[in-house]
């Protein structure tokens, strides 16, 4: 073992004098001396040509695709963005610490609510100069959706998706079903679905927020806009007998669902849909990940929720959006605003679309010849609408959303006739979150 | 580990004498220093005892202490201004409008019966069926220490393919995934509390299983002798004298089940985030506490609710202990 045919190791005298001499605690500080100091010398880099990313998009598709958007703005600036990729529910749930510590200078996330609240917690930097340049590429429903509660932009929207009721046309073909448009049409079609042995409308809730959609379509569809902003806010109550209407309405419906929800995920929910078991699928348009196959895409298409009130039609579509946000003391500022700007140009969003196709562009400049069928849809659907809203949680206040309204609309889901004191539980819950801040 | 210059021809006692005195003796003694403790050894120890009292007290005691001071507060996370007294609202609120806390509550006590009910008794059947020497007996031992080896969130992953209500297992066996004729395993409030303790007691009997094993192998070989000659037959034996002497191993049991029944958490996340008829008080911490505009002072009250619960526990047992060791 001393003479090591290699002739590397070290000579048998030094070796053993230092096993005599050094301790286990020497030994211990000598290997923990290099690991501290290795600490302190990774984190220290503020290069004026890098701007620093943190980004939630961590599914393969998206990942790509922002990384070709920040390939080309380095070629266009000469900037190097250093992207720091999180888990997708990992980042939501540090943000909050995240942003308190040392934030990377941009960082993505949703619009509404959710970037209003860190906006007047004074851990974004407003970004006005940036939207003075950008402004023009944008209609004004996005424009009012970067703003934060103070009136200042803190926000560049890059993409959205509509939610709408999602369904294969060659079921509806072979059926002869024709698109709802009116509430009592939707509940004759699924009895019509029932009857021909497809699962009329089909639902998975074990994540807990896609039932969530289906409260706010049935919700701005029989209040309007206005109420449900007023609701989401904390201001109209919940045991208002406009609530206890959706919740009936609802119930109406959910004869019609799948059964089993709360076991099932929404992406096997939309199995479902793509193998023509199920006939119909309310929820966002990332549903067309789920169809792999170009052929099932294809046949893939959607309506809006149908009219249940008529002083309110269909004016409202559900649109969550995705963007980026400045963190409160970017290292390097002037680069930051260089990508936000350039985040913002319908270059930048052309070049994430042509990656992924689930989703449409939230600026009205960009170029949409090269949009699937079911983009232009979508697109169409959104820039038509009167009022656009986020997602509950994204309208609300995320902890009521998630420690409130979640396991409720479960419970609601499991037993449709308490409908009551849920909803004077909701109220009484409601009150002491609204009410903490 | 020092031995390898120098050990061919040593005995184990001249192995086990160098590294108290020797060692270091023989090279300070040419420097004239005759201490106990050189300057060095005593930076070293001060460290070694001092950084892990700092880090205990830091993350352990300042953390809870923390956690209960603010239970008494409204937070949200963001800066310490915004820190507000609130006094006992948190609890107010959580016994009386949390709709999740009290079936929490009764899912970590019914959580405790079970694993006491199903596990331990089949744990101890299946300790003393090995322990008598049977053929591949460590096969069988190995077969159900298995589950206790994997994480609980890994079980927590397997579990679900065998319980989801499309495609797992069981519904796929008996046809309970179509409309009309539906089993959810994981969604019906009735259902996925039990099907989630199947899993936990898969994983705990094994536990119990190697704890009881572990006290067998110490029970004297002459008192089954003497039972023997006495002409008690096996249950009677098991009866009267082998289990009077797994005492202390009882007690173990029993510890540790309470523990397993308090953090009960890893495999309810996983399964079903602690969604209607699995909730749990540790999820209901979690997800108050953890997220982007987090109720920091409601989730501590509800922590410290989980905490008078377990000195509920563990009081007594301290007592308890202490006794024993001041009598003896």
């Amino acid at each position: 073992m001393r003479h090591s045919p290699s002739g590397l190791a070290l000579p048998g005298p030094s070796r053993r004098s230092l096993l005599r001499s050094a301790g286990a605690a020497a030994v211990l500080a000598g290997a923990g001396i290099p690991l501290l100091s290795a600490c302190g010398g990774s984190g220290s880099s503020s290069d004026p040509k890098t701007v620093s990313l943190g980004s939630n998009a961590s599914d393969a598709v998206p990942k790509k695709a922002f990384a070709e958007i920040y390939a080309a703005f380095k070629q266009k600036s000469g900037i190097t963005v250093d992207v720091n990729t999180k888990d997708h529910n990992t980042f939501q749930e540090q943000i909050n610490s995240y942003l308190q510590g040392t934030p990377d200078d941009v960082f993505t996330w949703f619009a509404g609510y959710r970037m209003q609240f860190f906006a007047a917690k004074k851990l974004a930097t407003p970004i006005d100069d940036v939207w003075a340049k950008i402004g023009a590429n944008f209609p004004d429903a996005m424009k009012k959706l970067s703003q934060g509660e103070d009136g200042k932009y803190y926000f560049v929207p890059l993409y959205t998706y509509p939610w709408a009721v999602f369904y294969r046309k060659s079921v509806f073909q072979q059926h002869g079903y024709e698109v709802p448009t009116t509430w009592d049409q939707l509940v004759a079609l699924c009895k019509k679905m029932k009857k021909d042995g497809l699962v009329p409308i089909a639902f998975g809730d074990k994540d807990a927020w896609p039932a969530m959609g289906t409260f706010d379509q049935i919700n701005f569809r029989l209040n309007g806009y206005d109420f449900h902003k007023q609701l989401m806010a904390g201001k109209a109550s919940w045991t208002d007998a406009k609530v206890k209407a959706v919740f009936d309405h609802w119930a109406e419906l959910l004869p019609y669902h799948q059964d089993g929800a709360m076991g099932r995920t929404w992406q096997d929910a939309a199995q479902g849909l793509v193998a023509k078991k199920s006939g119909m699928y309310v929820l966002g348009s990332f549903v067309a990940q789920q169809f792999t196959n170009k052929a099932d895409l294809d046949d893939l298409d959607f309506f809006a929720f149908p009219e249940i009130n008529s002083a309110y039609g269909q004016d409202t579509v559900e649109a969550p959006t995705d963007g980026f946000m400045l963190s409160k003391s970017p290292k390097n500022h002037s680069a930051a605003v260089k990508l936000l700007q350039f985040l913002g140009t319908p270059e930048a969003e052309a070049t994430y679309l042509k990656a992924d196709s689930s989703v449409v562009a939230a600026s009205s400049k960009a170029d949409t010849s090269t949009y699937t069928a079911l983009q232009k849809k979508a697109y169409t659907m959104i820039s038509g609408a009167k009022s656009l809203t986020q997602f509950m949680d994204r309208d609300s206040r995320p902890d009521f959303t998630s420690t409130v309204m979640q396991p409720a609309l479960q419970k609601f889901i499991q037993n449709p006739k308490g409908v009551d004191s849920l909803l004077s539980s909701i109220e009484r819950q409601k009150k002491t979150i609204f009410a903490s801040s | 580990m020092s031995q390898t210059p120098t050990t061919p021809a040593q005995t184990p006692e001249a192995a086990a004498a160098p590294p108290p005195g020797p060692v270091p003796g023989g090279q300070r003694a040419r420097q004239g220093h005759r201490r106990l403790l050189t300057r060095r050894d005593r930076i070293t120890l001060g460290l070694m005892a001092g950084v892990p009292t700092v880090l205990h007290v830091l993350l352990v005691w300042v953390t809870a202490l923390a956690s209960i001071a603010l239970a008494f507060t409204s937070w949200d996370g963001i800066g310490f201004d915004s820190i507000k007294w609130v006094g006992l609202d948190n609890f107010k609120h959580l016994f009386e409008n949390n709709p999740q806390f009290w079936p929490a509550v009764q899912h970590n006590l019914i959580w405790f019966a079970v694993l006491i009910a199903v596990p331990t008794p089949l744990g101890l059947f299946l300790a003393v069926q090995l322990d008598k020497k049977i053929r591949f007996s460590r096969v069988y031992q190995t077969a159900f220490f298995l589950p206790v080896v994997i994480s609980m969130a890994c079980i927590g992953f397997v579990w679900q393919l065998v319980y989801n209500p499309d495609t797992g297992l069981i519904n796929s066996l008996i046809g309970a995934n179509k409309p009309g004729h539906y089993i959810d395993w994981i969604g019906d409030p009735d259902l996925n509390l039990w099907a989630v303790l199947i899993a936990a007691s898969w994983r705990h009997t094994g536990y119990m299983m190697i704890l009881y094993l572990a006290g067998l192998k110490g029970v004297d070989p002459s008192l089954r002798e003497a039972s023997s000659l006495d002409g008690a037959n096996e249950w009677q034996t098991f009866k009267n004298v082998i289990f009077p002497t797994l005492r202390p191993t009882n007690t173990v049991v029993l510890v540790v089940t309470i523990i397993e029944a308090l953090r009960a958490f890893d495999l309810v996340y996983v399964f079903n985030k602690g969604a209607q008829g699995t909730e749990l008080l540790s999820i209901l911490v979690t997800n108050n506490i953890i997220g982007e505009s987090s109720r920091i002072g409601y989730g501590s009250a509800i922590a410290v609710v989980l905490l008078v619960i377990s000195l509920v526990v563990i009081i007594p047992y301290l007592v308890a202990t202490f006794r024993k060791e001041r009598r003896s």
